[in-house]
């Protein structure tokens, strides 16, 4: 295999658009960082510089990635897999407390957060697992057992704590969802979720007679030849009240106030307009701030450098989870329109890959990575514009942060290598 | 199904992400957002509020300097705590007390720790600041009074309110407003435009430049001056003479409509109103409800305008031929209201209206008064008639003056009677106490200067108004420099201005004459009533006097309302006379009749109805 020859079979478009993105994530990280006392560029002590350092770093690693042999992932994914949970667990004997979360090694000139090498791992062994022979995934054992893949390193990042990220894994669901567990799965639980949100809206009652009108509209638009299932739907009519009434009480009872705040304000519980303003500006004041800050940005926004509440560093972690709320306000529509277009188009194009794969591993592996950047991408921009509760995790490669940018970016050319190699080992 | 999952969920989550950001960014966008944003912040440079002079160009309020004491908690370092105190003139406790009150409120943003201190405290302070590390002090404008009168014409300031910023998006927190008087009237004129420099700050709200290079910014725009009306001399005058009265006193330029005094008794020192006392000060002059020091009676009391309003009867009377100066009506030492007599004090005998008038003849204006409605076929029509005539002289509405209040007073109309007695169940008898300025008949002493203004000028007068000049310039409002018309003929004032000039020949005011200077004037006696425990009670009546000077070309008409003051030539008398004198001689000649104005009081007849016990009323103390 050339060197010249993967070039040409590498994937470009995804290329350009992960070029674009890291590219706009830097200028803007270098605007809301900025200073007048540092405008330069090349000042590996500024956040701006450890940045650029770190997309040098990764260019490297692109390198490394593209001249291995395509087969090592796989070949050596489970072994991935045991080194990332030891790492995770690891980390409550030697990790170091960062801002209240102990994820991270101190590993002197930066630090290490295992979560991301997990996320590669843990997309990789599921691949390897689901794609081997004696998988099947129709059955309940196999499904188990996938399932357990994802399960085990979110179980061990909970307690760090660090939920944002635990809950990136269970975006893997859309893996095995892919081979074929059954769609009902997930409209299970979507439905749950629903019924769990309505519950804090509106209340059990309404739950109660949301049900009794479909039990009656059933009734009503049957053919008369259809036996109804009565002890089933008995049961899922029981499970759903008793799961809606559990809902109040863990809400109520279990959950702490800071969440009940969280869903209180994304749910716009509180009713008076003034104390959910206030809830707004208090407990909501990061979404709030950037909320605001996008929204001053209007359509044309107010120009790089121009954005007055960037630069009055309004917007708390802006450079960090909150770093969208840069483009907005100094980008404006077109920046933010423009940027969500581009991760739109680069999800959209490696599913297309991920399709073509003829080696049923690499399709899997393509589309743990598109799950990820995916739910990533869903939850960081969702809490950002004000219509997901905060959960802080990175949008990838925007956010700051050497290690993020380096595991995104493996994550990613892992599989544009395995993609590149699809002819060739096509059996 | 599975294979298109993923990408369904990725166009539907790009399509709800692009809505709810043209959401924020095209809907919600407004672009002047600038004072919204907690990262602009504007610095407001405040001009010095204009100050404001008498006719004459005396300084009645300018501007002094005062100085707070602020403190940057967050600045501050151990001090000599004890010695700090002594020199701000603060306990030990206050102090602390104060400083964390200010560090509760921001410990990065200056709050004021003493407010106002004066000149002599600020420079034993001033050179000892250094040593104070997080104190400041910063220079303010205060009102300054250069007179201890005109209280109720010159107004007051104080900071704006809740109200005031919802209705007006110029002002801010902190800033001060005219609240009465000329200071809320002509507030946008003496005011000025406050500059406005924007600041980029940072979350910490520390400045870290300016926003756009001050591309926004303006600068600010400079109080102006004005002259009001009034006479400075004659009012602190007019305020001597009301020592212990309580009513009104106005005096008007007929030939202009400017007012040349407008006295409210009792008043108080406008500097009261000034500073750190401010509110105490306000607050117990605010909660006087008995002597009311706040309640400006020349504009606000709306008494029977009793004797004096025979003149305006007169001249309609004149005017619809109802009579003519010749017309003889018979006195009985009073007259009759079908059996019952009502009294008069002018002697009795046949009556014409040249003696009416100066004689005050109540059954000559009865008559009168009921010739007028004999003209007409209703006495719906005569009440309209009527009606139209005392309108033109300002009566029944407001003036329209720039003052910053008023009341309408009443000229009652013929709804006002169908309402009380059912239409067509009323008649010219029914309302006779009209005749003579009292029954349903409510005038302010203001409106009682005006009319006596256009009967100096035979027959018009100007919107009475307090504004003279702005920068140095004479206005030109037409609604204060337009003639208004009465609607009676030029020719019938004469013989009315004759019989108001004998009040003081050989009439009720003969003792009043001023040496060289021919004057008319009509005295009034006006009764009047309170409740005492839910008991209508009368009270000694009110005296009440207008006059104009000199007869030919008029200088000064006034009005003098004194409240249970009894004969209208006693104290309303003396006051108008005085006034006059003072007004156009500048001195006074009857150094006696000065005296007695200057040491009588009306205290006894105040305090009677709070006595609790039965108690006489116009009794012939004097």
């Amino acid at each position: 295999m050339s060197g010249k020859s993967i070039l040409k079979r590498l994937d470009w478009l995804s290329i350009t658009i992960y070029v674009a993105l890291v590219g706009i994530g830097w200028i803007n990280i270098y605007s809301s960082t900025f200073t007048d006392t540092d405008p330069s560029i090349f000042n590996f002590a500024s956040l701006h510089g450890k940045q650029l350092f770190f997309f040098g770093v990764s260019i490297v690693t692109i390198i490394i990635i593209l001249a291995l042999e395509a087969n090592f992932f796989e070949r050596f994914s489970s072994l991935f897999y045991v080194i990332s949970m030891v790492l995770l667990l690891g980390l409550f004997v030697f990790g170091k407390t960062i801002a209240g979360a102990t994820s991270w090694y101190n590993l002197g000139f930066f630090n290490l957060q295992p979560s991301e090498i997990a996320k590669v791992a843990t997309a990789l062994a599921l691949a390897k697992y689901l794609s081997d022979i004696q998988t099947d995934i129709k059955r309940k054992k196999d499904q188990i057992f996938a399932v357990g893949i994802i399960l085990l390193p979110a179980l061990l990042i909970i307690p760090q704590p660090d939920p944002g990220s635990a809950l990136v894994f269970f975006a893997l669901m859309f893996v095995i969802f892919r081979e074929g567990l059954p769609l009902y799965y997930l409209v299970i639980g979507l439905l749950t979720i629903l019924v769990f949100i309505t519950t804090l809206m509106f209340g059990t009652i309404w739950i109660v007679i949301f049900l009794g009108l479909v039990i009656a509209l059933f009734f009503l638009l049957k053919k008369k030849t259809f036996k109804v299932p009565v002890f089933p739907l008995t049961i899922i009519i029981a499970a759903t009240i008793l799961f809606s009434l559990s809902v109040n009480f863990v809400f109520n009872n279990v959950f702490e106030q800071r969440h009940r705040d969280r869903f209180g304000l994304w749910l716009r519980l509180e009713k008076d307009p003034q104390k959910l303003d206030q809830i707004r500006k208090t407990i909501g004041y990061n979404t709030y701030q950037s909320e605001k800050a996008i929204e001053s940005g209007g359509f044309f926004g107010k120009g790089f450098l121009e954005g007055t509440r960037t630069k009055g560093d309004f917007v708390p972690e802006q450079h960090t989870d909150y770093i969208f709320s840069t483009v907005g306000e100094e980008w404006g529509f077109i920046g933010t329109a423009t940027v969500i277009l581009l991760f739109t188009i680069l999800f959209l194009r490696l599913v297309y890959l991920a399709e073509r794969q003829k080696n049923p591993f690499a399709r899997m592996y393509g589309y743990g990575v598109i799950s990820i950047l995916f739910i990533h991408y869903f939850i960081n921009i969702g809490m950002v514009i004000g219509v997901l509760p905060t959960i802080g995790i990175p949008l990838p490669f925007f956010s700051y942060g050497g290690s993020g940018l380096l595991f995104f970016t493996i994550l990613l050319f892992i599989f544009l290598k395995l993609d590149s190699n699809r002819l060739k080992e096509g059996n | 199904m599975k294979k298109i999952l993923l990408s369904s969920i990725i166009l539907i989550i790009g399509i709800v992400f692009i809505g709810r950001l043209s959401y924020l960014q095209i809907f919600s966008f407004s672009p002047d957002q600038v004072l919204e944003d907690p990262a602009i912040k504007a610095i407001y440079d405040y001009p010095e509020r204009g100050y404001i002079y008498d006719r004459n160009g005396k300084l009645l309020v300018g501007n002094d300097p005062a100085y707070d004491v602020m403190v940057i908690p967050r600045e501050v370092k151990p001090l000599d705590t004890l010695m700090f105190c002594n020199l701000i003139g603060l306990d030990k406790d206050t102090f602390i007390k104060k400083l964390k009150k200010a560090r509760v409120y921001s410990p990065r943003l200056p709050s004021v720790l003493v407010p106002q201190l004066s000149k002599e405290d600020y420079a034993k302070l001033q050179e000892k600041m250094r040593h104070f590390e997080g104190f400041y002090i910063q220079k303010r404008s205060l009102r300054y009074y250069d007179t201890k009168s005109a209280a109720n014409v010159l107004g007051y300031i104080s900071e704006v309110n809740e109200r005031d910023l919802a209705e007006n998006p110029y002002y801010v927190q902190g800033e001060l407003k005219g609240r009465t008087g000329v200071e809320k009237t002509y507030e946008d004129t003496l005011r000025g435009k406050k500059g406005v420099q924007y600041i980029q700050k940072d979350r910490f709200n520390r400045d870290i430049g300016p926003y756009k290079d001050g591309a926004l910014d303006t600068p600010p725009e400079q109080g102006k001056e004005i002259s009001i009306t009034i006479d400075k001399d004659l009012q602190e005058y007019g305020e001597l003479l009301m020592n212990g009265k309580r009513g009104g006193i106005v005096a008007i330029e007929p030939s202009s409509g400017e007012i040349l005094s407008m006295i409210s008794g009792p008043t108080y020192d406008p500097s009261l109103l000034v500073g750190r006392k401010r509110s105490k000060n306000y607050t117990k002059l605010y909660n006087d409800s008995i002597a009311n020091p706040t309640w400006d009676r020349t504009l606000l009391a709306e008494p029977s305008p009793g004797s004096p309003f025979k003149t305006l009867n007169a001249l309609i009377a004149l005017q619809e031929g109802a009579i003519t100066p010749d017309t003889k009506i018979m006195c009985y030492h009073g007259f009759y209201v079908g059996k019952t007599k009502r009294g008069c004090h002018c002697g009795g005998g046949l009556r014409d209206l040249h003696v009416g008038i100066y004689k005050s003849c109540n059954a000559y204006f009865a008559g009168a008064f009921r010739k007028i409605y004999d003209k007409f076929d209703t006495t719906d029509e005569a009440m309209d008639v009527w009606e139209k005539h005392m309108r033109s002289f300002g009566l029944g509405g407001y003036l329209g003056s720039d003052l910053h209040t008023g009341r309408p007073g009443r000229i009652p109309s013929k709804e006002y009677y169908d309402k009380w007695y059912g239409d067509n169940r009323w008649s010219s008898s029914y309302i006779i106490s009209n005749s003579i300025g009292q029954g349903e008949i409510a005038v302010t002493p203001i409106q009682m200067a005006n009319m006596t203004a256009a009967i100096a000028n035979r027959g018009y007068y100007y919107t009475p108004h307090i504004l003279k000049k702005v920068n140095g310039k004479d206005i030109t409002i037409p609604r204060f420099t337009e003639m208004k018309h009465t609607t009676i003929d030029r020719k019938h004032f004469e013989p009315v201005i004759d019989g108001m000039a004998d009040v003081y020949h050989k009439g009720t005011a003969r003792w009043l004459q001023i040496p060289d200077i021919e004057i008319a004037g009509k005295t009034g006696t006006v009764e009047n009533f309170t409740i005492i425990d839910g008991v209508k009670t009368q009270l000694t009546d009110h005296s009440l006097f207008v006059a104009f000077a000199p007869v030919i070309n008029p200088k000064i008409a006034i009005a003098v309302y004194i409240e249970n003051g009894y004969f209208g030539s006693r104290y309303a008398g003396h006051i108008a006379s005085l006034m006059i004198e003072k007004y156009i001689k500048g001195e006074i000649t009857r150094k006696d009749l000065e005296k007695r104005m200057l040491d009588k009081t009306l205290d006894h007849e105040y305090a009677k109805p709070y006595s609790g016990e039965e108690f006489k009323i116009n009794e012939y103390v004097w």
